[in-house]
């Protein structure tokens, strides 16, 4: 049933996802989950709270297993590679992330936020190399004006909006394939939300992005794919405006209704 | 009416109740203080800071080498409770699921316990014995044995209390979990673990029974740690139950100097842990 639903996206993908299941101990959160994501552009993953969109995210990343319990099946490649088999260490350079909450590192400046990547890693950067990488990647995330001249500061002086942008600086400045992120304006005023919002459309040019999002609408705005999920099941994956207005499974018509929220 | 008069009365005496039995641990703190300070102060000098004692009947000296003894007790107990006491801290809060980690966390509170005079029978048995005399390093062995569970436990719940999200940043950004703490977690938490050490400091600096056969005491200066050495706390035991008046002053004015160091000790990790829970800022 499933197969008539869930679409295969025109442009070419980074993710192919083949029969995931994810587990907490014996309860799966995530079941069967057959899926391609295109390269380059925004997916969002929707549906209602506690239906594994979290879970899901975090499986492309490997952060999944790190719960005591969990565990992952299926395949996940990464360009052909099954990442899964790959070391976690290396996947998560490649697919980076950001949190429902924003969570720069308290103790460190804004610029040594963006740059923590490589000097957690102990990477050695000369120090031109070092300031173009922040400035590169503070513009990228639209924050650049805002903070050029606090570099020093600690991150955590930041307002709430401005430290999920600085979020968004430090796992673009690594350079990663795609960017997850987590219902990353749930925890954000309206006006920090549109500039978010406006951020992501822009970046799908340099990185594929998958957004979890419960809010209908922004999904709506942001994203070319959805994928819509239910008790952790695929219920049904296409083009937004295909599945925003002519929905195919029931489920999902209900839930853009806001039958169940 | 009268009802009422009475239940007011019977409320206000069981403030006041309350209230002093609630001062009552406060007093002897300000009696010890009050006491030690009124007759230690007027042996106070700089030469009681720097010199030697003197014998019996002689005028002057002082508890120089005690001083010094103390400090290099503390610093040699430091090196040797603090990395191991924060690892042991990091293991039982970041990879200890299950028995082994109960077990772990349970002997610490044992540990915590043990009567100190035992933990210097433990010191002597360990290090006086095969080493043949008596030591500062013994003394400090000692000493280390009662700072760690301390430094565990509170290293341990200060590493919980940082939120998971931090560690997740860390390792979402490809980094490994040991790098994670190392760089993330013990400079997140090290305001927190350093109050722990302090505390810890605080509680052995004092304490005269570990030391009385593992450091043993020593009326000469000395830095070597495989010699015996003076402690503030052990000059005051010994001054204290001669018969020389000389001395028995000394010991009060050594006692001034030991109570002002734990206070201060005491003051400076309160001082931190207060700038920690968000206020001073
Ligand atoms: N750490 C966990 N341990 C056990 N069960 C969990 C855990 N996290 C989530 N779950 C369960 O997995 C399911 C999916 O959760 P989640 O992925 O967080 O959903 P969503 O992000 O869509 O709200 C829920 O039923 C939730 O109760
Ligand atoms: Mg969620």
């Amino acid at each position: 049933m499933a197969a008539e639903t869930v679409v295969e996206p025109r442009e070419p993908a980074i993710f192919d996802i083949r029969d995931l299941w994810a587990y907490y101990g014996e309860k799966p959160a995530i079941r069967s989950v057959t899926l391609k994501i295109p390269e380059k552009r925004v997916t969002a993953i929707m549906g209602p709270s506690g239906c594994g969109k979290t879970t899901f995210i975090r499986c492309l990343n490997r952060l999944h297993e790190l719960t005591p319990g969990a565990r992952v099946q299926g395949e996940i490649l990464l360009r052909g590679e099954n990442i899964l088999e790959m070391d976690p260490v290396l996947v998560r350079r490649r697919v980076g992330m950001v949190f429902q909450r924003p969570n720069p590192f308290p103790t460190m400046t804004i610029y040594d936020n963006v740059l923590a990547g490589y000097k957690l890693l102990g990477i050695k950067l000369r120090r031109e190399e070092a300031d173009r990488i922040v400035e590169e990647a503070l513009r990228k995330a639209a924050l650049w004006d805002e903070v050029k001249d606090s570099l020093h500061k600690r991150g955590t002086y930041l307002s709430g909006g401005q430290q999920q942008r600085l979020c968004i600086a430090r796992a673009l400045a690594v350079k990663p394939e795609v960017l997850l992120m987590d219902e990353p304006t749930s925890a954000l005023d309206p006006k920090s939300t549109a500039k978010i919002e406006e951020l992501v459309v822009e970046l799908k040019q340099s990185v594929t992005i998958v957004i979890v999002t419960h809010n209908i609408a922004q999904a709506g705005r942001v994203s070319d794919y959805t994928a819509f999920f239910y008790l952790g099941e695929l219920v049904e994956f296409g083009p937004t405006s295909h599945l925003f207005t002519v929905p195919r499974d029931k489920r999902t018509e209900e839930f853009l209704k806001g039958k169940f929220g | 009416m009268k009802g009422l008069f009475w239940r007011k009365l019977k409320d206000r005496l069981a403030f006041f109740l309350i209230l002093i039995l609630a001062l009552l641990p406060a007093l002897p703190l300000i009696h010890i203080l009050y006491g030690i300070l009124k007759q230690g102060l007027a042996s106070l000098s700089w030469e009681f800071f720097v010199h030697l004692s003197r014998p019996p009947g002689e005028e002057g000296g002082g508890v120089g080498n005690a001083i010094l003894g103390t400090v290099m007790l503390a610093v040699l107990a430091s090196l040797m409770a603090v990395p191991v006491g924060v690892l042991c801290g990091v293991y039982l809060s970041e990879y200890a699921r299950g028995k082994f980690g109960e077990v772990v966390r349970i002997s610490a509170d044992v540990l915590q316990g043990v009567p100190s005079i035992v933990l210097g029978i433990v010191a002597y048995l360990w290090v006086v014995k095969p080493m043949g005399h008596f030591s500062a390093l013994s003394g400090a062995v000692a000493l280390a044995i009662m700072m760690l569970p301390v430094i565990v436990r509170s290293t341990e719940e200060i590493l919980k209390m940082i939120p998971e999200t931090l560690r997740e940043a860390s390792l979402a950004l490809g980094v490994n979990y040991w790098r994670t703490v190392l760089k993330v977690l013990i400079p997140t938490g090290l305001v927190g673990i350093s109050t722990g050490i302090l505390l810890s400091l605080a509680r052995i600096m004092g304490e005269t029974a570990p030391l009385l056969f593992t450091a043993f005491g020593n009326p000469f200066w000395n830095l070597n740690p495989l010699q015996p050495v003076e402690a503030l706390p052990l000059t005051v035991f010994k001054y204290a139950i001669s018969p020389y008046e000389e001395w028995i002053r000394q010991a009060w004015g050594a006692s001034v100097v030991l109570t002002l160091m734990v206070l201060g000790l005491n003051l400076f990790s309160r001082f931190l842990a207060w700038r920690l829970g968000g206020h001073g800022r």
